[in-house]
């Protein structure tokens, strides 16, 4: 049924028809509306579930790992200061090797205190061993949603549905949402690998010495390495039973391209309009989206491009010290590719600031008219900064 | 071994646990498994538990555990309540199960979290009275006058022990309880009895003597915290629902020999004795005025 839904309640509802038992959440603005629905849900009994309603992030985290080991389906939702707080459980929960879903909605770290879009508080998270899958628009976002809990029950890691702060989560489209029967087709009931239970005890995340870690570290790589083809086999059934399917990355218009713009988030809808605009004017220009930054899709990304191709990566984020991470993490992809197309890096739209299609085509621009791209990534559209360090 | 009357034969602890000799703690679990049997499950935030309990691929308990991160006893046992309940299973217990630090200082959020939100689990602290783990630094449960590695010399510590019951029984949770490795008759009584009240966190609080950290003799350790209860440094009580206090025994020592036994107070002289002495007196006869309130009401 379409349904004219905000991105936050996308993953309310498909949290609701994935039949998660535990939900455990703390509120931080622009999350709050995904906990609100959801306690609703349990409370009116539209759910059958517990929900948690914790003191802490870093206690929401804690409740989800533990209810996981109980052998629950279990969500959660936060942002920003809250993804953060929760950082040392991140590692905890893929350690532990338990398939919790969350979605996180990509806020600004303060200070200065800003709720508004930036990725850099998911993408500080990148070495915890999370998948994480970032969205365009609503139906990507309830999609994501369902299709997550698949993924981390058959590969036992933690997923994360990443959003933008407003111009996804707060915005209202319409949203194809499925029937329940069809959603339990896709989706069985969660049966764990492993899970406490006084007829069998054992002892979950004890201590393990130099001579074992490392083995065990080894495995949740293969697990990750797994990721891109258990994905694509889940969105090939997702695809047969709701006729929608995204991919790890999504080439448009890639083929012919001479400056091909990589994006990921909302800024995608945008660049859309702007691929559309500049082919129509005779421009050859292409659109990647990333969906998936982990594990981050080498294979798909290096046999996407060939040699001549330029590739402005748009960075909705930035490592101080260092620059945008999607393009790092492209630029570390394409190293060890025989040849490789050139990476031009921009910054842009960080704090919420709006990506307009005049600061995409701006980019396409600069990216066009250089022939080398600067060591250094260049930001868009800045007012003047103080030179005062 | 002897047979005690009120004490269960059997044992959930593997011999070969990694706890060192006359671990209070080590003893303290052993005497709560046998009040509340196979149907447990325990949640170990970091701690010298998370060692005792055993090294990968082994355990040293004979029930379900789950080691958490330090902060999240409280949050992680209800997680795993939650995870139990919505899949019908009420009958097993949860025990968080942390030391101070888990308890008193990094752990303290989430209990009180807990405890508000009425949480159905069995909460206990084995209270050593520092972050022993680590090599003995105080955390808000050292007691006055101890040295540590962190009120090294004579920066030893000058604050008082965070009282822990009071602020659970603020919560005005269903049972707190104090418990003690020499009483173990007591102890069992007490963990049964948590197992069986409903509606909240049961929290119960249990002197348990770290020899290395404490600077006694192993085979000291349950003689000094018997000493610790006879002199009502530690007493044993009960507080029903926040108001309702029992007090098990009155001791009749003075706090002088329990000092003077540890090496961790060597340093203190008579006066810093004799100021301890107050503090006891002192916080005894406030646990007797609350003993004898019937009901504490509002005018
Ligand atoms: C977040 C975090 N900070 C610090 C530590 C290091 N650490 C492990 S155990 C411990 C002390 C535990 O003290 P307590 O709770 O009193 O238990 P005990 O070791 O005395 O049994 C500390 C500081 C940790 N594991 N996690
Ligand atoms: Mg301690």
């Amino acid at each position: 049924m379409i349904r004219i839904l905000e991105g936050n309640h996308a993953v309310s509802e498909a949290v609701r028809l994935a039949r998660v038992q535990v939900i455990s959440a703390y509120p931080i603005t622009p999350q709050t509306h995904i906990v609100e629905t959801l306690s609703e849900y349990c409370a009116d009994g539209k759910m059958n579930a517990r929900f948690l309603c914790v003191e802490s992030e870093h206690s929401a985290m804690g409740a989800a790992i533990a209810a996981a080991m109980g052998g629950a389906r279990t969500f959660t939702a936060t942002s920003s200061h809250g993804l953060a707080y929760m950082h040392e459980l991140l590692h905890w929960s893929t350690g532990a090797r338990l398939p919790i879903v969350m979605a996180e909605v990509n806020r600004a770290m303060g200070p200065g205190w800003n709720i508004w879009t930036d990725q850099t508080d998911s993408l500080s998270q990148r070495d915890t061993g999370w998948i994480q899958l970032y969205c365009e628009d609503g139906q990507e976002v309830l999609d994501t949603t369902v299709s997550a809990f698949r993924l981390a029950e058959t590969v036992n890691l933690p997923v994360m549905i990443v959003l933008d702060a407003f111009y996804l989560s707060h915005t209202f489209e319409p949203v194809d949402v499925p029937e329940q029967g069809s959603v339990d087709r896709f989706l069985p009931p969660f049966s764990p690998r492993f899970a406490m239970d006084t007829e069998n005890p054992a002892n979950f995340g004890e201590l393990v010495p130099p001579g074992l870690y490392m083995e065990m570290r080894r495995n949740i790589q293969l697990a990750m390495e797994s990721v891109p083809g258990c994905f694509s086999a889940i969105e090939e059934e997702f695809f047969f039973q709701f006729g929608r399917r995204y991919g790890p990355v999504e080439c448009w218009m890639c083929d012919d391209a001479e400056v091909i713009m990589v994006v990921s988030g909302t800024i995608t809808g945008t660049c859309r309009q702007v691929v559309g605009d500049l082919r129509g004017r005779g421009e050859k220009a292409g659109l990647m989206k990333i969906k998936m930054f982990r594990p981050f899709p080498a294979r798909e990304i290096r046999n996407a491009f060939n040699p001549n191709q330029k590739l402005a990566v748009v960075d909705r984020n930035f490592s101080f010290g260092a620059g945008g991470i999607f393009a790092q993490e492209l630029k570390a992809v394409l190293y060890q590719a025989p040849d490789r197309p050139r990476v031009f890096e921009y910054i842009a739209g960080l704090g919420g600031r709006d990506v307009t299609p005049k600061t995409l085509e701006t980019i396409y621009r600069m990216t066009k008219e250089q022939d080398t791209p600067k060591m250094e990534s260049v930001w868009i559209d800045l007012n003047v900064v103080d030179e005062g360090i | 071994m002897k047979h005690r009357e009120g004490v269960p034969d059997i044992d959930y602890l593997y011999p070969g646990h990694l706890a060192c000799p006359g671990c209070g703690a080590a003893i303290a679990m052993k005497f709560a498994l046998k009040a509340l049997g196979p149907k447990t499950m325990v949640v170990l935030p970091a701690s010298c538990w998370g060692i005792i309990a055993g090294a990968y691929p082994q355990t040293g308990l004979k029930v379900p555990v789950m080691h958490t991160a330090f902060a999240t006893a409280g949050a992680a046992a209800s997680g795993l309540r939650a995870a139990l309940d919505i899949k019908g299973d009420t009958e097993t217990t949860v025990l968080a199960w942390a030391g101070d630090g888990g308890t008193f200082d990094i752990g303290f959020q989430s209990l009180s979290g807990a405890a508000e939100r009425g949480e159905d689990f069995i909460y206990a602290c084995y209270d050593n009275e520092a972050y022993m783990n680590t090599g003995v630094q105080r955390s808000s449960s050292t007691p006055y006058g101890m040295r540590t590695a962190t009120t090294p010399g004579t920066s030893w510590k000058r604050t008082r022990k965070k009282n822990i019951v009071e602020a659970l029984a603020a919560h005005r949770i269903p049972y707190a309880a104090t418990a003690s490795i020499a009483y173990p008759e007591d102890m069992i009584r007490k963990f049964v009895r948590a197992r069986s009240v409903k509606g909240g966190v049961r929290f119960i609080h249990i002197l348990a003597s770290c020899p290395a950290g404490w600077r006694i003799p192993s085979e000291s350790a349950v003689k000094v915290t018997r000493l610790a209860v006879l002199s009502n440094l530690f007493p044993l009580y009960e507080v029903k629902d926040g108001l309702h206090y029992t007090l098990n025994m009155e001791g009749n020592r003075p706090v002088r020999p329990y000092i003077r036994m540890q090496g961790r107070f060597s340093h203190l002289t008579e006066e810093e004795i004799e100021r301890i002495q107050e503090m006891v007196d002192s916080d005894w006869a406030l646990l007797k005025e609350k003993a004898n309130c019937k009901q504490i009401s509002i005018k």
